[in-house]
This record gives C-alpha cells, sequence and structure tokens, in this order.
C-alpha cells in the first residue's frame, strides 16, 4: 500500500472541504436560479421518502421499544415507572428520530447518490451532460438536496411517531402501563424547544446526506473500484458529520433555547 | 512539413482572426499530475473544414476536444470557440456556447437510465423546445444513422456500434455548428467501423458542419478526406479529386506538440522520419 506523506494528506483534505463547500453552496444558490428541475426533485424525494419509509419506521419501532424496556428497569427502581413515557418521548424527538433517522437515509440514500452519480461520473455521463449544455450541479446534485431535507424532515417525525408506538407496545404488553397514561405523559413532558431541537436536526442532516452523497459521486474516480470507494466514503462521513453535527447542534440549540 | 498555425499576437484577432474561424488554440498548454499532455500547441479550424487529430494513445487528441468544449481548462493559452474565449470563460457561461457544439464521446457516454429516444431528445427537452417537434427532430436524427427502430430501447440492450450511432445522432439533434467526435470507431470491427465513418462523411457533406475527429486508425481519416457523400447513391464514393475538396484535414501530435498541420496529400508526401513510420 502506498504511504501518503502528512503534508498532502493534509492539502487532500483542505482540498476536499473546499470543493465539498463550494457544491454545497451552488446546491442550495441552484434553488434560486433557472431552470428547476422539479419533476427530478419530486422523483427523487419518492425514492428517498417512500423508499426509506420501511426502514426508518421499523428503526423508530424497535428503538423506542428498547428504550422503554430499559428505561424500565431503571424507573422501576424508583417507584417511577409512569415516568416511561416522558423518557422515551424525548430521547425519541430530541437525539435518537433525528440521529437514526439521518444514519438511516445516510446508509440509504448517501451510498446511492455516491454510486450513482459516480458510476455516471466514470461513464463520461457527466461531462456528457455537461457537453449538453446542462449544469449537473443543477440537474443533479440540487434535486437530492432539496428531497432529502424535506423528506428527512417528514421520516424524522414519523420515526419519532413510531418511537413512541415502540415505547407504548412495550409498556402496555410488558409493563402492563397504562395507555393514557404512557400517552399523557409523553405527549406533556415536550417542550417547545424540544419539538424546535428534533425538527431542525433533520433539516440539517439532510443537507450533509445529500451533499455528501453526491460530492463523493461526482468526485470519485477509477472505474468501478473508484465508485466502490466512493460509495463507502460517503456513507462513513455522512454518518461521521451526522453524529458531530447532532452533538453541536443540541449544544447550540439547548443554549439558545433555554 | 507546413508549419503549425502561429499563434496571434493578442486576443483581439478573435475578431481579427478571419471571420471564418470556428475554432483556434493559440500556444495552448495543459498537464495532469505533473505530465505535461499538450505543449504550446496552436492550430485552428474554419467553417466547413473537418481537421483530424492524429497521434499515438496518449498523446492529448481527447484533451483537444474536451478542451474546446471547455470540460477541462489549460494551464496556458487562450482557446476560441465560435468567437468567445472559452480558456477565459466561467462554467455557467459555457452552457449556452456549449448547446452550438456537439461530442461524441469515445465510450458513447449515453445515459444508461434513459430510452434511446429520451438520450436523442435530451438537449432538446432541457431547451424547452415543443413535444411534436422534439418527436419529429429526434425521428430525423435516428433515420439519419438509421437506428429508428431503436426508439424505445435503452441503451444497454445495443451494441457497441448501434450505441455510437445513436451518440452521433443524440449530438445532430439539432445541427450544431460544430461536431466533436472522439474516436468514434473505437474498438469496433472494421465493417462497423466504415458504417461509422460513412456517417461522418454523410453529415460532413449533407450538412456542412465544422468538426474535430480523433481516431486512432489512420484509414478512417484517409477515407473521409478521399471520400464524398453521394445524395443519389445513399452511400460514399470515392472522390475525383479534381472536382471536389472534402476540406478534411490532419493534424499530428506528438510528445505533447503539433509535429504536422496540413492536407492528406501533404501528410502523405511528408518526408518526416517519425510521420513516415507513423502512416506506413
Amino acid at each position: 500500500m502506498e504511504l501518503i506523506s502528512p503534508t498532502d494528506w493534509t492539502k487532500n483534505l483542505v482540498l476536499a472541504i473546499q470543493e465539498w463547500t463550494y457544491l454545497a453552496a451552488r446546491s442550495i444558490g441552484n434553488v434560486f436560479r433557472q431552470p428547476r428541475y422539479v419533476a427530478d426533485t419530486l422523483q427523487q424525494a419518492d425514492l428517498i421518502g417512500v423508499g426509506s419509509l420501511p426502514i426508518v419506521v421499523l428503526t423508530g419501532f424497535f428503538t423506542g421499544g428498547v428504550l422503554a424496556l430499559n428505561a424500565a428497569r431503571t424507573l422501576e427502581q424508583y417507584g417511577s415507572l409512569s415516568l416511561t413515557g416522558q423518557l422515551v418521548s424525548i430521547s425519541m424527538v430530541r437525539e435518537l428520530g433525528p440521529t437514526l433517522a439521518g444514519l438511516m437515509v445516510a446508509g440509504r440514500n448517501a451510498s446511492g447518490m455516491a454510486s450513482e452519480l459516480g458510476s455516471m461520473k466514470v461513464t463520461e455521463q457527466i461531462d456528457a451532460m455537461r457537453a449538453l449544455g446542462t449544469d449537473p450541479s443543477k440537474k443533479l446534485v440540487t434535486p437530492r438536496v432539496v428531497a432529502t431535507i424535506i423528506m428527512l424532515f417528514f421520516l424524522t417525525i414519523i420515526c419519532d411517531f413510531f418511537g413512541l408506538t415502540g415505547g407504548f407496545a412495550v409498556s402496555a404488553l410488558g409493563l402492563h402501563l397504562d395507555a393514557h397514561q404512557y400517552w399523557s405523559n409523553a405527549y406533556q413532558s415536550l417542550e417547545f424547544g424540544d419539538v424546535i431541537i428534533g425538527l431542525v436536526k433533520p433539516l440539517l442532516f439532510g443537507f450533509l446526506v445529500a451533499t455528501i452523497g453526491c460530492y463523493y459521486g461526482l468526485t470519485s474516480r477509477g472505474g468501478t473500484q473508484g465508485v466502490g470507494r466512493a460509495t463507502t466514503q460517503a456513507v462513513v462521513a455522512a454518518s461521521i458529520m451526522i453524529l458531530g453535527v447532532n452533538y453541536f447542534t443540541s449544544q447550540l440549540l439547548l443554549y439558545l433555547l433555554k | 512539413m507546413p508549419a503549425p498555425v502561429a499563434p496571434a499576437e493578442s486576443p483581439a484577432p478573435l475578431s481579427g482572426a478571419p471571420p471564418q474561424t470556428v475554432i483556434a488554440f493559440q500556444d495552448v498548454s495543459i498537464s495532469f499530475e505533473g505530465n505535461t499532455v499538450l505543449d504550446g500547441i496552436s492550430f485552428s479550424l474554419e467553417r466547413g473544414e473537418t481537421k483530424a487529430l492524429l497521434g499515438v494513445a496518449g498523446s492529448g487528441k481527447s484533451t483537444i476536444l474536451k478542451l474546446t468544449m471547455g470540460l477541462v481548462k489549460p494551464d496556458r493559452g487562450q482557446i476560441w470557440v465560435l468567437g468567445q474565449e472559452v480558456s477565459a470563460m466561467k462554467e455557467e457561461d459555457l452552457f449556452e456556447l456549449r448547446r452550438k457544439i456537439g461530442m461524441v464521446f469515445q465510450e458513447s457516454a449515453l445515459f444508461d437510465s434513459l430510452t434511446v429516444r429520451d438520450n436523442v431528445a435530451y438537449r432538446l427537452i432541457e431547451e424547452g423546445v415543443p413535444e411534436d417537434r422534439v418527436q419529429k427532430r429526434v425521428e430525423e436524427a435516428l433515420r439519419f444513422v438509421e437506428m429508428e427502430h431503436t426508439l424505445n430501447m435503452f441503451p444497454g440492450e445495443l451494441s457497441g456500434g448501434m450505441r455510437r450511432r445513436v451518440a452521433i445522432a443524440r449530438a445532430i439533434v439539432d445541427q450544431p455548428e460544430i461536431v466533436l467526435y472522439d474516436s468514434p470507431t473505437g474498438g469496433l470491427d472494421p465493417v462497423t467501423s466504415t458504417t461509422i465513418i460513412e456517417l461522418l462523411v454523410k453529415q460532413r457533406d449533407v450538412y456542412h458542419n465544422s468538426s474535430l475527429l480523433v481516431s486512432h486508425r489512420l484509414q478512417d481519416a484517409f477515407t473521409m478526406a478521399t471520400h464524398y457523400f453521394d445524395r443519389g447513391q445513399n452511400r460514399m464514393v470515392p472522390v475525383d479529386s479534381a472536382h471536389i475538396d472534402t476540406r478534411t484535414s490532419f493534424l499530428v501530435l506528438r510528445d505533447a506538440k503539433v509535429i504536422f498541420d496540413g492536407s492528406a496529400h501533404e501528410l502523405a508526401s511528408n518526408r518526416d522520419e517519425y510521420i513516415r513510420e507513423y502512416i506506413s
């Protein structure tokens, strides 16, 4: 394996960040410029939103369930089993819903975008598109970014709901908690700030997932092996960015909404 | 050996350059990862002319086409296409100019998720041409390359030669002023290659576009120079040089430089050792 010097590694990293920033900025700027590819955006929304629905529903349901299961053990020691709904609700809405939905969409769609655009890149279809007078960032990137941001927002809400449902299923069937008590507790414990935190994050995560997936696809080189590498890197980078940004967003929003 | 076209003194010659010049390279150099691919090359293409770019693999022939399209930027020098300096234009400004140029890529580069019809219609749809006109022009372009029966097929269902013909149809669907062919016969059998070259001759003689042709096969370029398309017989026939000028010239690259720029006759009678060996 060829070793790369720390200087070259740093230069490559800075260059990658610079190129990604440029691509991300253009993808947003294109929203305000003609032409707008509405049909492509709707097609991507279907692929990303509807396509990711089963995996997000299942992730939310089982995470809510296991959260209730684990929380109950601790809460029971303090005689506060009735607070299970509150714990599941806050955890899902503020942290786990956005993060898990983001990670699922990253795994499914950042890889899909990187491999699709990467294949187009190595077979010169991207150059052909440019040669035919079409801006690939408008035709390929912006529809994916807009669709991912919008659909991840709604997928997160669905993930939150099914997380609470999973928690309720465990609470009702396993812990024999009263349904009304669980749901009212879950609902009343949520504050405005919790909902805002939970709904701002998917907007950022959607932007990251789509721009990172597109960036790795459009910069892939080296044939099919290069496309495979780009796909893996896109998922890894998107996942790490989601977890990192999640922490800093939580910090910032908790401070601002205090 | 005729000298390559001398670089112009300043960018102004665009207006100062002959009005019939559609492509002008002036002292263009480009390197990739430290390797010099083109070093100070200059040439021009006149309106209605076909120029065959010849040279060994890696000599920078395809790079010239990409530079012409503005798909890559030169490290040095100026490139003028249809009166605009593409080497100084921003990517966003190039899209309008590229719509006046057709390009056939080395591996066809058809959009594999679109049907043949949508591939050929791509540029027209992007320009917002009404649907009935799109259909008419797509059918005309596919009929020109004798591929009208593939309208609803996907590129993956076509053979290499068929894909190349569809790529030609896509490039010429709105009759661009310039057509760039990047190894249109590369990897094809001799019979299919001849069919493709016949299409290029037909395109040249029916529509009178200017074109750059990159080819590894010297015989393809010579066929273009020595044949013309006879509409009466609907096939290409050898040219009677006393009466017909195919306006096809040759440009040979070696070690990142232009070593020959002239006609078929001048190439055939050239005494340069490398060129003699290359064309033998």
